[in-house]
């Protein structure tokens, strides 16, 4: 053990140099790809380099780090420095969503897109101040960990959990579904098979080592999911317009897609009323808007996968620097998304419309056999589909118009590469990006829910005397029946699942904001008042996600709900004569509507959307957790002394754990 | 509660206002000008959009810099400090 504990003091100090090397090799290796793929090599074999040599990696790390300390298993000893749980965290923040999704929902919504850049940055401002050094201070395990000893026990423990469960296993899923999509694109893999491959790469990682070894995988997975992220939006920007740093030169794209817009319009490719780029409320009514942004940022301050990470650092002052780091490692990637959206919108306007429908590229093909991108209405499978399907239309001239052209979000990072005519290397380089971020989040997620259940139903419900190794074997078993469980939802591809992540973040701010907050800020919060208010906030939020999802017509019938309002003219989604049909059709009346269904998530109070329920769920969960707060008798003189404790960085964690090693004799 | 304490939590708090109300300010007012930012262009962006796009982050990442350090220099002087 003592020799282990002076290579792990070598790990520490030598950080650096070994990630610089790793960084280092990893730029060699791109190089090296990029030769091959001049020599000739197929553009599969290149996909399978990227992919297997960086799993590879990820593996190697899972295995020497593993480890039989429940401290390190659990929390990474709390040794890990603030720079990189930073870099670890911006991994473990950074989904398939943001490295896939984000660009392209920008070059979809245009400026309304932004409010996901905004919402998923500014919540690392609350995570700073109002929760994160207070719960390191504490010396949880889990999020649950701190709710059971500030409201007095299991009841509050079990809430955090059912939250928790609740909002990181859809979460996962959705990561394991986007392993599952790269693979399928890029190694030609059978989508299921790909699900259970991508969950192998994701157990690999975190099984042996619990946090510790996913503290280090991530790490090396932010530094491929940067790199791949960055190359081809600075390759971008210098061959444009001759400067290298996109952030500066998107303007310049930004004007020229405004004068594209606009001579689209004149020239009849495009609608009058077509939104333009940097057009505001297009998409999202301004109170949908700002309730997007405020759900999204107080749903990231209360993630449990994400506040875990900041349990892993030496002291609360490295937990406090920690999230700052956080935050720069995310802003590199968020930064650059808006730039990358505008050069590939920019791409797209000037080699595809306008041009006639009969002579289209190559890759409009290539995405549009698998249905993603779509031309005059239909899959854009061959040019011969393409050109039956614009014939049909009526008074459609042979030219490309604006509308016509309709690509999934999914698909503009991916593509957008190709689309530029960049080399092959690049792209391959985009997917094995794309697969670092999903499994990063993945692992990170996975963790959070293994251990929920081996840490908080395990062990400190169900038998709080188990010895340490055997705690240890309950985790690992259950990390991989979640892992396979999340892999089997994903294989049978729940279309919803999508939505549902952006769900998780409304579920998370109205179950657990309140109570982590409270907990810190307002002493009088009581052991029922903190109860009673995270299950209010938890279920309005469910309950006006489900309602408006699945039985939008229960929510017009009896709970009061009517139309949403389109943004633009503020008239009604659902004309009073749609609503009446669709009421009065029976087939509604057969459980849960379609994701087809006319008012499925068209329907709400006050015009909110239900991406954004938490704009009820939060403000039902501070209230009522105030009110029956200050209905019930104050917290002992000894909680109040515990609140103290944890408002002063000084002195030791609160929560002692016999943190004994096992088997190391 | 000690007076030091006290005094340390109160410090702190008002660190935590002054935060969030910066917060407030560029997640959401400065947003709601958005179209009459937009009229003014700087190297091709209309400010409205910069600001969602670039600004507000921008500055998010300096606050909380600058936060870690301001709270640093709250509990070192009230000696509740972390040794270092």
């Amino acid at each position: 053990m003592a020799n282990a504990s002076a290579d792990k003091g070598s790990f520490l100090n030598n950080l650096g140099r070994i990630y610089a090397l790793y960084t280092g090799g990893f730029f060699g290796f791109i190089f090296l790809v990029g030769i091959l793929e001049q020599l000739g090599v197929g553009q599969k074999y290149l996909g399978y380099m990227f992919m297997g040599l960086t799993i590879l990696v990820y593996a190697f790390i899972g295995v020497v780090s593993r480890t039989s300390d429940v401290g390190e298993y659990y929390v990474a000893g709390r040794t890990v420095p603030a720079f990189y749980n930073g870099m670890a965290t911006g991994a473990d923040w950074m989904s398939a969503a943001s490295f896939i999704g984000m660009a392209g929902t920008l070059f979809l919504l245009g400026y309304d897109g932004l409010a996901f850049i905004l919402g998923w940055t500014g919540g690392y401002v609350l995570v700073a101040v109002l929760i994160a050094p207070f719960l390191r201070k504490f010396g949880a395990y889990t999020v649950p960990d701190f709710l059971a000893a500030r409201y007095g026990g299991n009841a509050a423990r079990l809430c955090g959990v059912l939250v928790l469960l609740a909002c990181s296993f859809t979460y996962v899923v959705a990561q394991i579904f986007g392993t599952g999509l790269i693979a399928q694109r890029f190694l030609d893999m059978n989508f299921e098979l790909a699900c259970f491959i991508g969950l192998l790469g994701i157990l690999v990682c975190s099984m042996l080592g619990g946090m510790k070894a996913v503290t280090w995988t991530q790490v090396a997975q932010y530094i491929v999911l940067i790199v791949a992220y960055l190359i081809p939006v600075v390759w971008m920007s210098a061959k444009k317009f001759g400067i290298p740093i996109p952030q500066l030169t998107y303007g310049q794209a930004l004007q020229q897609i405004a004068t594209l817009e606009q001579e689209f319009v004149q020239k009849g490719l495009a609608t009058a009323t077509a939104p333009t780029h940097t057009a505001p409320f297009t998409r999202y009514s301004p109170a949908n808007y700002f309730w997007l942004i405020f759900c999204l940022m107080v749903g990231t301050a209360s993630l449990p996968h994400v506040l875990m990470r900041y349990f892993t650092t030496p002291s609360v002052r490295e937990a406090r620097q920690s999230v700052a780091w956080s935050l720069l490692f995310i802003f590199i990637l968020y930064f650059t998304a808006p730039a990358y959206a505008a050069f590939s919108k920019l791409e797209v306007y000037s080699t595809l419309i306008g041009k006639n429908v009969a002579d289209l590229p190559m890759w409009v093909f290539n995405w549009g056999k698998l249905g993603l991108i779509t031309i005059c209405g239909k899959a854009a499978a061959s040019a011969a589909d393409v050109v039956a399907a614009c014939k049909a239309l009526p008074g459609h001239g042979g030219l490309l118009r604006l509308q016509d052209f309709v690509i999934n979000t999914d698909v503009v990072v991916i593509s957008t590469p190709e689309i530029a005519g960049l080399p092959y290397v690049i792209t391959g380089l985009v997917a094995a990006g794309g697969l670092a971020a999903a499994l990063s989040t993945a692992d990170g997620l996975l963790l959070a829910l293994a251990n929920a259940l081996s840490h908080d139903i395990y062990y400190k419900m169900i038998n709080p005397n188990a010895p340490t190794k055997q705690r240890l074997v309950i985790s690992r078993a259950l990390l991989v029946v979640v892992a396979v469980l999340a892999a089997w939802t994903a294989s049978t591809r729940p279309t919803d699942i999508v939505a549902m992540v952006a769900w998780a973040f409304s579920l998370a701010a109205g179950g657990l904001f309140p109570a982590l907050v409270l907990g810190v800020w307002w002493k009088r919060t009581t052991k029922q008042g903190a109860i009673a208010g995270i299950l209010a906030g938890f279920f309005v939020t469910l309950f006006y996600l489900v309602i408006t999802r699945y039985w939008p017509h229960i929510g017009v019938q009896y709970f009061g709900m009517v139309s949403n309002l389109n943004p633009i003219t503020g008239a009604p989604l659902i004309s009073p004569e749609a609503m009446k049909a669709a009421l009065s059709n029976p087939a509604l009346l057969d459980g849960p509507v379609l994701a087809s269904h006319p008012l499925q998530s068209r329907v709400g109070w006050f015009n909110i959307n239900n991406i954004s329920s938490g704009a009820f769920g939060l403000p039902v969960g501070f209230l009522v957790m105030y009110v029956v707060s200050l209905m019930t008798p104050a917290p002992s003189a000894e909680l109040q002394r515990f609140i103290d404790e944890v408002r002063k960085p000084r002195g030791k964690t609160l929560m002692e754990e016999k943190s004994g090693t096992v088997a190391s004799h | 509660m000690t007076p030091d304490t006290e005094q340390h939590w109160a410090r702190t708090k008002s660190l935590m206002l002054l935060m969030m109300g910066l917060w407030a300010f560029f997640s959401f007012f400065i947003h709601m000008f958005v179209v009459q930012l937009n009229a003014i262009k700087i190297a091709g962006f209309p400010l409205g959009f910069y600001m969602a796009s670039q600004g507000s982050i921008t500055i998010f990442v300096i606050m909380l810099f600058w936060f870690a350090k301001a709270q640093d220099k709250i509990d070192r002087e009230f000696g509740v400090a972390e040794d270092d």
